[in-house]
């Protein structure tokens, strides 16, 4: 399990029915590109999330396959229909194994 | 060793081999990328947009935008990369618009290139040279 991985995830308290609202996904994770070379000369290996998920109510709202070449700590913004009040869940997965999740609630009001 | 006329021809010979391996194998692995993704269908122009800064002044953390009215998957490209791929975004029937942000890593100045697959099958394309002050891989 890579350490210190944190997920933020700035989502709208609540929101109109059918509204699209603003999400705003942030995770503190190195992304080990496998291209940088430690002090003797060898690669560091790859080791990075190579997916990132969010689902609202059990129904997909986008699925990031990722790369290498996505930064430290990425960064996804988007925009989510929001046809009723219920839960976002964010999933990370970790080249590792790990994966990572984060949920937040919305209303509707 | 002597440095021969012999040896320096051998050494140019290797230098320029070397030289060009590495820009074939990038853009051996972004045509295959292309092909895996559109299936070998033709790319044409329209719904997608690709929004990257002209120039960027860190390599690590480049910021961009894709949108587009009616694709179901976009995928993103670096050709200038070690590695070509950077993403690819596929939407779900409540994203309430095909569009994505992030940052991500260039390691000089290159073309992106953004392809879209649209919800009626085609695949459209569109692409934007970023200028990179400080190289983001690591090199």
């Amino acid at each position: 399990m890579a350490s210190g991985v944190k997920p933020r995830v700035k989502v709208p308290k609540k929101a109109t029915a059918g509204e699209a609202i603003t999400i705003k996904t942030l995770i503190s994770h190195k992304m080990e590109s496998g291209q940088r070379k430690d002090d003797d000369g060898n690669a560091i290996p790859r080791s990075i999330i190579n997916r990132f998920t969010c689902d609202f109510n059990g129904e997909n709202v986008v699925d990031v396959k990722m790369e290498p070449a996505i930064s430290t700590n990425p960064y996804f913004e988007f925009e989510a229909l929001v046809p009723e009040a219920g839960e976002f869940k964010f999933t990370w997965y970790d080249d590792d194994g790990s994966v990572y999740e984060e949920t937040k609630s919305i209303a509707i009001g | 060793m002597e440095f021969t006329r012999r040896n320096a021809i051998a050494m140019g010979a290797g230098a320029l081999l070397v030289a060009g391996l590495p820009l074939r194998a990038s853009a051996a692995t972004s045509d295959e990328a292309i092909a895996a993704f559109t299936g070998g269908a033709e790319v044409g122009t329209g719904d997608i947009k690709l929004t990257a800064p002209e120039i960027a002044e860190n390599g690590n953390t480049v910021p961009i935008e894709v949108s587009s009215g009616s694709a179901t998957e976009i995928m993103v490209l670096a050709l200038g990369n070690p590695t070509p791929a950077v993403a690819t975004f596929k939407f779900g029937k409540l994203a309430a618009s095909r569009a994505a942000s992030t940052r991500i890593r260039l390691a000089g100045t290159q073309d992106l290139v953004a392809i879209a697959k649209l919800e009626d099958g085609s695949f459209v394309q569109a692409s934007s040279t970023v200028k990179v002050t400080i190289g983001g891989c690591g090199g």
